[in-house]
């Protein structure tokens, strides 16, 4: 076989696993899709769900998650930030950095179900947060945090050697020189890295059955004073959120529409995911843009 | 390789009335771990005029020079002993404030480096950090710092536009600009045309010699000709020495050293 006949071979073999890969994609999001948005409607959106008759929704459900999302995102982006930037501009290098990098990959690979077991003993037991939206945005915060470190990390040192000298020869300190020279450049890679990791929070299940609860108490949306049992922002009511809520009625719901809940909530989050990525696309390409003025 | 004598030295020294000095090294020595990388280097760099630093790869050149305002404490194994004379203060201390030095000698480096920012924002970006909010003092600052190198012509419609953008001798310039926005004393550029093409290297070259009435510049170059065309004075190092320093014209037409005239001559090593 000639060098150019095994070129063109290699390039269809590539092009023949490029596109099965994309084939299972689209048949799966199309079958949820499909299965789900015919579910879908302001009324399901909105409404509490109902454990023994048809007609519920996963209003509450929903609400959960975007709560838990954005508390864990407040809690673990000023610390990964902390953390990606003294690993990449002021660790030095040796056993103790090196412990600290290995320890996050490690971290980093556990599964979220042994996170979730660990934040159950850690914060449900020990420190008797109980099933709670806390407990749920810390162990959604042990969960991501390695990724988001690393993803600062590596963001920060994609950026030239060159603009930090730039820096320092005028007369910057290092942490002016980090803070407004090279953050900013790495802005987009940074912002992306978040938003994925978003999208990852968002759709977790297995880490909130043992911490945030599988239970939804109803809520009362005219009463948002944090310290009020039944409003939607106390971080100490137990939370159910949409992926925990999809997992449960699959494995015991009792709802007699309960596989049309269960497609519609799936179709939800998958487009609610879906949102997250192209969120994170558009927010990136625009900082970047604006960051680099061009 | 021919072994050169390296006890043999001729170094100018400049007697105090007939030339103001504006930086001198005693006795400079870097080591990188346990290497001594320079090995003791005594020069003096008079006021207003440009010198230029010669010699092989690996002689320490870059070495030296980013010791002049302590770059190389950046660097996390490296160690810079002897003296550092700038106004009559041995910089070279713990207890100097190195952010407020770098102020007083600005830097440029062999690869253009513009921050990812507007090209006005470069040059003001620095300014700003160190308190000058006046709109109208940026814009002048702009303005006086891109003609002087000779970039407000090109650029002067496109200031909110990407530094980025710019062709890489162009950056170069606009990289100068920002160094010179800080109101320096004493400009250190590192091989500053060595990434350039011939045009721009020349423009550069250009943009130097104008500025020598206002700033003291020590220049390293791989490029012989350059030196001999920008430079009043010229050391010669090698293997971390400097083994002769005196004025260009003599140093390219009858050096007292046998390695400095192989060098100049083509003929080294």
């Amino acid at each position: 076989m000639n060098v150019k006949r095994q070129d063109k071979l290699a390039t269809i073999i590539l092009y023949v696993i490029a596109g099965a890969i994309i084939l299972v994609l689209v048949a799966l999001l199309a079958f949820i899709l499909i299965q789900g948005l015919p579910h879908v409607s302001w009324h399901f959106l909105t409404a509490p769900a109902r454990a023994f008759e048809a007609g519920g929704g996963i209003g509450i459900q929903l609400f959960n998650s975007f709560y838990l999302l954005v508390l864990a995102m407040l809690i673990s982006v000023p610390l990964s930030l902390g953390a990606g930037i003294y690993l990449s501009e002021y660790a030095k290098k040796n056993w103790l950095t090196g412990l600290i990098r290995t320890s996050i990959e490690i971290l980093s690979s556990l599964p979220s179900v042994v996170v979730g077991l660990f934040g159950f003993l850690i914060f449900v037991i020990q420190f008797n947060f109980g099933f709670s939206i806390l407990s749920g945005a810390l162990v959604l915060t042990v969960f991501n945090l390695p990724l988001l470190t690393r993803n600062v990390e590596e963001s920060l040192a994609s950026i030239s050697h060159a603009q930090r000298e730039a820096g320092l020869a005028l007369g910057l300190s290092r942490w002016e020189t980090v803070l407004k020279i090279i953050v900013p450049e790495a802005l987009p890679g940074i912002v992306t890295g978040m938003i994925l990791g978003a999208g990852r929070v968002f759709g977790e299940a297995a880490a909130l059955i043992y911490t945030a609860g599988q239970s939804a108490p109803a809520l009362d949306f005219t009463n948002w004073n944090p310290f009020y049992i039944a409003s939607p922002l106390n971080p100490m009511r137990p939370a159910e959120t949409l992926a925990v809520h999809i997992w449960k009625i699959n494995s015991e719901g009792i709802m007699p529409d309960a596989v049309a809940v269960s497609a519609g909530a799936s179709a939800v989050l998958i487009v609610a995911v879906l949102i997250f990525n192209l969120v994170a696309r558009w927010l990136g390409q625009r900082l970047f843009k604006k960051m680099t003025s061009s | 390789m021919q072994a050169y004598d390296l006890t043999q030295t001729a170094l100018k020294k400049f007697s105090p009335e007939e030339q103001e000095i504006a930086l001198s090294t005693q006795n400079l020595r870097v080591f990188y771990g346990k290497h001594e990388q320079i090995k003791g280097i005594d020069l003096q760099f008079p006021r207003y005029k440009i010198s230029a630093i010669i010699g092989p790869s690996g002689s320490g050149k870059s070495t030296y020079l980013r010791s002049l305002n302590r770059m190389n404490d950046e660097v996390s194994n490296a160690r810079v002993t002897g003296k550092i004379c700038y106004r009559q203060l041995d910089i070279n201390q713990r207890n100097i404030d190195v952010f407020e030095m770098r102020k007083h000698i600005g830097m440029v480096f062999q690869r253009p480096n513009p921050f990812a920012k507007s090209i006005y924002d470069n040059i003001t970006f620095a300014p700003k950090q160190h308190g000058l909010k006046d709109k109208t003092k940026l814009d002048q600052l702009v303005e006086t710092t891109l003609k002087q190198v000779g970039l407000w012509k090109e650029v002067k419609d496109s200031l909110t536009k990407s530094a980025l953008a710019l062709s890489g001798g162009q950056q170069q310039r606009l990289c100068i600009a920002r160094t010179i926005a800080m109101k320096p004393d004493i400009l250190l550029l590192d091989e500053p045309a060595s990434a350039l093409d011939p045009l721009s290297t020349s423009v550069v070259e250009d943009t130097l010699a104008q500025l020598k009435t206002h700033y003291t510049m020590i220049i390293v170059t791989h490029n012989m000709q350059q030196a001999a065309r920008v430079s009043d004075y010229t050391a010669f190092f090698y293997d971390g020495r400097a083994l002769e320093y005196g004025a260009t014209s003599q140093i390219f037409t009858h050096p007292e050293i046998k390695a400095t005239d192989d060098y100049v001559s083509g003929h080294f090593g």
